[in-house]
C-alpha cells in the first residue's frame, strides 16, 4: 500500500515545477560588483552572503594561520571604536556580522534589519576597511587559537582529519590547519595579520548574494558601501594540487575507548561532466540512512552511529573523503566492510533502483533547501562561485535526472579506486 | 538610541502577520498546532510526546532514547527502516531526539507529501512490533552514540558528573542517552513497556509548520491521528521533587585527554510556567547580561578586559523544562591562570552585579536585541515549530508561546536583580573544574 503510494508521489515530484517563486536578479551596482539578489519582503531584514575568493590558501610562508587571525579580529574594533564600542554599535543596531576565513575563500555573512540597513552597511564597510588590529586583541585571538589548536590535539576526529590532510597535501597550504600551528601562530606579528588583511579582503575575485526586504536599486547602492572602498587586486593564490595519496591505512595511536576513521581517495573537480554522475555514485554509497555503507555498517550490524561519505571537490584540488567512529574492538571489521563496499561500487556500479531512489531523493531535497533568507543567500553565492548560471536552479533537477545507468556505472568504474583508500585511525583499534 | 527603539517596536505588527498559528484539539486528546509559513512550497511535519528521560523508571536510563532509535524499525505495515526510505524516496528528510522531558519525531518534505508522512507517523504511534534481534543491533548502534558523544568526550564527561550532582532526588540527574551500565541491561520489556505506557494521541502534539492550508492539516489529522485510541491510565506528569539545597556542590574530573583547564557552574533555577513567565523572562536577561556577548557582557568585561583572567566566558539559560532547570556560568581559564584563581574572580564577578546592578544602557540594547531576534527566528520556520513543539511538551501552551516576547519585553532590570539574588545562591550550585590532571 504504501510503496505504491511512494511510487506515484515519485512520478508527481518529477512533474513538479521546481520552485517558480524564486526568481533570481543580477544586479551590477553602480561600482560595478555583480550581485544576486532574491527580493522577499515578508519579513523586514536582509541576509547578505559575501565570498572573497582567496581566503587562507594566501597565508604567506612562516605566517599559517594570518588569515584565520585576521577574520577573528574583523569584530574586534574599527574606525575609532574599540572592540566593545563596536559591538554595542552592533547591539544598537541588532546586526548580525560573521566572518571566517575558509581554505579558498573568505565568508562574510550578515543579517540586517530593513530599518537601519544604511547604518548596518556602514558599520560592516567600517569593519573591513579599518580595522584596528589593537595589541590587546590580537593577544586575546592568540590566545583562543592556540586554545583551540591544543583542543584539536585532543581530539580524535580532529587528528584524524588533519593526519589526513597533510598526507593528501603535504605541500600545499590544504595540507595544513587554517588555524595555524602552534609555532606559527606563537610567532605571529600585527605586520603578518594586516598583510593578511590585506591580501585577501580585495573584492578581485568577489561573490554577493542578497535575500529579504531589499530592491535592486537599494541594494546596488549598499553593497557599494560596504565593498566599494576595498583594493581592486589582491595577490595570486597557490597553483592546483593534484591527489597522489597511495592506498593504505595510517594508526595514529590514541588512548580512548572508541577509534575515529577518516578515509579519502582521488575525486572529482564540481565543474567535470561526470559531477552529477558521481553525485548519485556518492548518495547510493555513503550519503544518508539508506546508503550501502550506513546500513551495511549501523543498520545491520550496530558497529556504529553513523557513517557518511562526501565529494569533497575544491578550488584547487579534489578528493572523496568520509568518516565514522567504532569501537576499538570492532574498527577492523567496520574499515573491512568499507573496503569491501568500495571494491563492490567500482565492479558492480549501482542497481537501476538504486539509481532511481538517488534521482528521486537528490531532485526532491533540492528545492527544500531554498528554505530562508540565510540559506538562500549561500546558494545564490555558492552558485556564482562555480560559475553557475541563475537559471541553473530551474535546470540543476533535469541534470540529475539525466544520468542513465550506463552512464552511472561508468563512472563508477572509473572514479572509485578501492587500491588507493587510505585510512587514516586514530585510537586502539584491534586487528587493524 | 531611543529613536532606533521606536523603529524596531514598530515591526512588531508585521510580525504578527508573519506568523499566522492555529490551535486545535482533536477528540481523542491530540493537541495540533499550525504555523504557516508559505515562502516555500515545504513543510516540517512533528509528533512531540509528552515524555522523555527523566520519566524512565529507575535503572532504566536510556529507555526513552533507545526506544527513539527502535521507531524507525517494524509496524504492522512499514518494514524495518521504511519510513525513513519513503521519505527519503520523495526527497525529505527525518530524524527524531529525545530530551529528558519529551521525544519527537520529524520529516521535511515537499508540502504535497504532508498526507503521506502524517499516515506513517501516525502508523507507528501503535503499531510498532518490536523483535528482540533489532533491540540487539540498535543498542549497540547507542552504544556506539554514546561512546562518540560522550565516552570519547572528556568535557562531555564531566558534564554529566556535574548534573548528577546538580539534581539530588530529580531524575534530570541521569543523562538522556543513559548510563552505559544501564544502556548495556535495556531490553524488550523496558522500551515495550515505555511505548505502550506513553505512545498515545492524548500525550502527543502535532506540530505541522510551512505552506500549509491549517483546515486542510486538521482534516488530514482527523483522518490519520484521529482514530487512535487515547491512553485511558496516562499517568501525570510528576516527578521526585528535589529537597532543598543546603551545600555547595565542587567536583573536580580529571582526565588526560583535556587540552585546556575549564571550569563551569550551575544553579538550580526555576524554569518557565504557565501564565507566569516573567522570572523566566528575567533570567534569560541575566545570562545575556553576564555572558551573552564576549564583549558586553559582565564576565567578559571584568574577567576577559579589564583583567586577563580568562580567555572565554559565558553565561546560558534555557527555561523551557517541565521541572526547574539550571542557569549556567562558565570560563576558561587564560594561560597561567589557575582554576581556583579563575573560580574566585568569577565569584568575585557575581557578588559586582549582585551589588552594582545591571548597566541601564546595555540592558536597553538587550531589548532591542531580543525584539529584533523574534524577527530572525521567522526567518526559520522548522525552528518555530521546534519552539512551539518544547514549549508544549514542557507544561506550556500556545498562548504562554505567544506572550513570550512581550513578557520578555516587560522584564524590569528590578526582575533582573530579584531572580539573580534567588538564583546565585552558592548552595544551590555545581562547579566543575575539568582538569587535565589532578591539580
Amino acid at each position: 500500500m504504501l510503496k505504491r503510494i511512494a511510487a506515484s508521489a515519485v512520478l508527481v515530484l518529477a512533474a513538479l515545477p521546481l520552485r517558480a517563486e524564486i526568481a533570481i536578479e543580477e544586479v551590477t551596482s553602480p561600482g560595478g560588483i555583480a550581485v544576486w539578489l532574491v527580493e522577499e519582503h515578508a519579513l523586514p531584514f536582509v541576509a547578505l552572503e559575501i565570498r572573497l575568493r582567496g581566503g587562507a590558501n594566501l597565508d604567506e610562508p612562516g605566517a599559517r594561520g594570518a588569515a584565520n587571525a585576521a577574520m577573528w579580529l574583523m569584530n574586534e574594533g574599527a574606525g575609532d571604536m574599540d572592540a566593545r564600542a563596536f559591538a554595542e554599535r552592533a547591539e544598537e543596531l541588532a546586526a548580525h556580522f560573521s566572518f571566517r576565513a575558509g581554505d579558498d575563500a573568505l565568508s562574510i555573512s550578515a543579517m540586517m534589519l530593513s530599518e537601519n540597513m544604511d547604518e548596518a552597511a556602514d558599520l560592516l564597510a567600517v569593519a573591513l576597511t579599518e580595522p584596528r588590529f589593537d595589541a590587546d586583541a590580537i593577544e586575546r585571538m592568540r590566545e583562543d587559537v592556540l586554545q583551540s589548536i591544543a583542543r584539536d590535539r585532543m581530539s580524535p576526529g580532529a587528528i584524524a582529519a588533519q593526519t589526513l590532510y597533510s598526507m593528501v597535501w603535504p605541500d600545499h597550504p590544504y595540507g595544513s590547519d587554517s588555524k595555524g600551528t602552534v609555532e606559527s601562530m606563537s610567532a605571529l606579528t600585527r605586520d603578518d595579520i594586516v598583510t593578511a588583511w590585506e591580501n585577501t579582503v580585495t573584492r578581485a575575485d568577489v561573490y554577493v548574494g542578497a535575500v529579504g526586504d531589499i530592491d535592486a536599486e537599494t541594494l546596488g547602492g549598499l553593497i557599494d558601501r560596504i565593498l566599494g572602498g576595498l583594493p581592486a587586486a589582491g595577490p595570486p593564490g597557490p597553483p592546483r594540487v593534484e591527489y597522489t595519496l597511495a592506498g593504505g591505512t595510517t594508526i595514529v595511536d590514541f588512548p580512548t575507548p572508541q577509534s575515529v576513521a577518516f578515509f579519502a581517495q582521488r575525486g572529482i573537480a564540481i565543474d567535470d561532466p561526470r559531477y552529477f554522475a558521481a553525485s548519485i555514485l556518492n548518495t547510493v554509497l555513503g550519503d544518508g540512512m539508506e546508503s550501502r555503507l550506513m546500513q551495511e555498517l549501523r543498520e545491520k550490524r550496530g558497529l556504529t552511529y553513523g557513517i557518511g561519505t562526501a565529494l569533497a571537490p575544491r578550488d584547487l584540488s579534489a578528493l572523496m573523503i568520509g568518516s565514522f567512529a567504532s569501537s576499538n574492538a570492532t574498527m577492523a571489521e567496520a574499515v573491512g566492510l568499507v573496503q569491501e563496499e568500495w571494491e563492490r561500487i567500482a565492479r558492480e556500479g549501482i542497481t537501476e533502483e538504486e539509481l532511481e531512489f538517488a534521482r528521486t531523493w537528490m531532485t526532491g531535497e533540492y528545492p527544500l533547501r531554498f528554505d530562508g533568507n540565510g540559506a538562500i543567500a549561500r546558494i545564490l553565492v555558492g552558485m556564482q562561485m562555480i560559475g553557475l548560471p541563475a537559471d541553473y536552479v530551474t535546470h540543476r533537477n533535469d541534470y540529475v535526472n539525466a544520468v542513465t545507468l550506463e552512464q552511472a556505472n561508468r563512472v563508477a568504474g572509473e572514479l572509485y579506486d578501492p587500491e588507493g583508500l587510505h585510512f587514516v585511525v586514530v585510537g586502539q583499534p584491534e586487528g587493524l | 538610541m531611543l529613536r532606533l527603539m521606536t523603529m524596531v517596536l514598530a515591526l512588531l505588527p508585521v510580525l504578527a502577520q508573519a506568523q499566522v498559528v492555529t490551535d486545535a484539539v482533536l477528540d481523542n486528546g491530540m493537541e495540533v498546532v499550525v504555523i504557516e509559513d508559505h515562502r516555500a512550497p515545504a513543510v516540517y511535519h512533528s509528533v512531540w510526546y509528552r515524555t522523555g528521560a527523566a520519566d524512565e523508571p529507575p535503572g532504566a536510563s536510556g529507555a526513552a532514547h533507545l526506544l527513539e532509535h527502535l521507531m524507525f524499525k517494524a509496524t504492522g505495515t512499514l518494514a524495518p527502516g521504511e519510513l525513513s526510505a519513503t521519505v527519503a524516496a520523495n526527497g525529505g528528510s527525518d530524524n527524531a531526539a529525545t530530551s529528558s522531558d519529551y521525544t519527537f519525531y520529524y520529516q521535511r518534505i515537499a508540502a504535497d507529501r504532508l498526507e503521506l508522512v502524517m499516515r506513517m507517523e501516525a502508523d507507528r504511534m501503535r503499531n510498532l512490533r518490536l523483535t528482540p534481534a533489532e533491540i540487539e543491533t540498535e543498542r549497540q548502534v547507542v552504544i556506539e552514540e554514546r561512546n562518540q558523544r560522550v565516552e570519547n568526550n572528556p568535557g562531555a564527561l564531566a558534564n554529566e558528573q556535574g548534573m548528577a550532582a546538580q539534581y539530588l532526588n530529580h531524575p534530570y540527574g541521569a543523562p538522556v542517552i543513559g548510563w552505559m551500565h544501564e544502556i548495556e541491561q535495556l531490553g524488550y520489556p523496558d522500551v515495550q513497556a515505555f511505548y505502550d505506557l506513553y505512545y498515545s494521541p492524548n500525550n502527543a502534539v502535532l506540530i505541522v509548520a510551512g505552506d500549509v492550508d491549517p483546515d486542510e492539516v486538521l482534516e488530514l489529522a482527523r483522518i490519520h491521528y484521529g482514530p487512535i485510541a487515547p491512553a485511558p491510565d496516562l499517568p501525570a506528569r510528576i516527578r521526585p521533587e528535589e529537597p532543598p539545597q543546603r551545600a555547595a556542590r565542587h567536583l573536580v574530573y580529571s582526565d588526560p585527554r583535556v587540552a585546556q583547564a575549564r571550569l563551569w557552574r550551575t544553579y538550580l533555577a526555576p524554569q518557565r510556567i504557565s501564565g507566569d513567565q516573567r522570572d523566566a523572562a528575567a533570567l534569560l536577561y541575566l545570562a545575556q547580561l553576564l555572558g551573552g556577548s564576549p564583549f558586553t557582557s559582565v564576565l567578559a568585561r571584568d574577567l576577559s578586559f579589564d583583567s586577563r583572567i580568562a580567555s572565554e566566558t559565558s553565561a546560558s539559560y534555557w527555561g523551557t523544562s517541565l521541572d526547574a532547570t539550571t542557569f549556567r556560568v562558565a570560563l576558561t581559564p587564560a594561560d597561567g591562570i589557575s582554576l581556583d584563581q579563575a573560580e574566585a574572580a568569577l565569584d568575585a564577578s557575581l557578588v559586582r552585579i549582585l551589588e552594582e546592578g545591571v548597566d541601564e544602557a546595555r540592558f536597553e540594547r538587550l531589548k532591542v536585541q531580543l525584539r529584533a531576534s523574534e524577527i530572525y527566528a521567522q526567518d526559520n520556520a522548522a525552528g518555530l515549530a521546534q519552539r512551539y513543539g518544547a514549549a508544549l511538551a514542557s507544561g506550556l501552551t500556545v498562548a504562554d508561546v505567544q506572550d513570550w516576547p512581550r513578557v520578555l519585553q516587560e522584564v524590569t532590570e528590578e526582575d533582573v536583580m530579584r531572580m539573580a539574588r534567588a538564583v546565585l545562591v552558592p548552595e544551590h550550585s555545581v562547579t566543575v573544574h575539568l582538569v587535565p590532571e589532578e591539580e
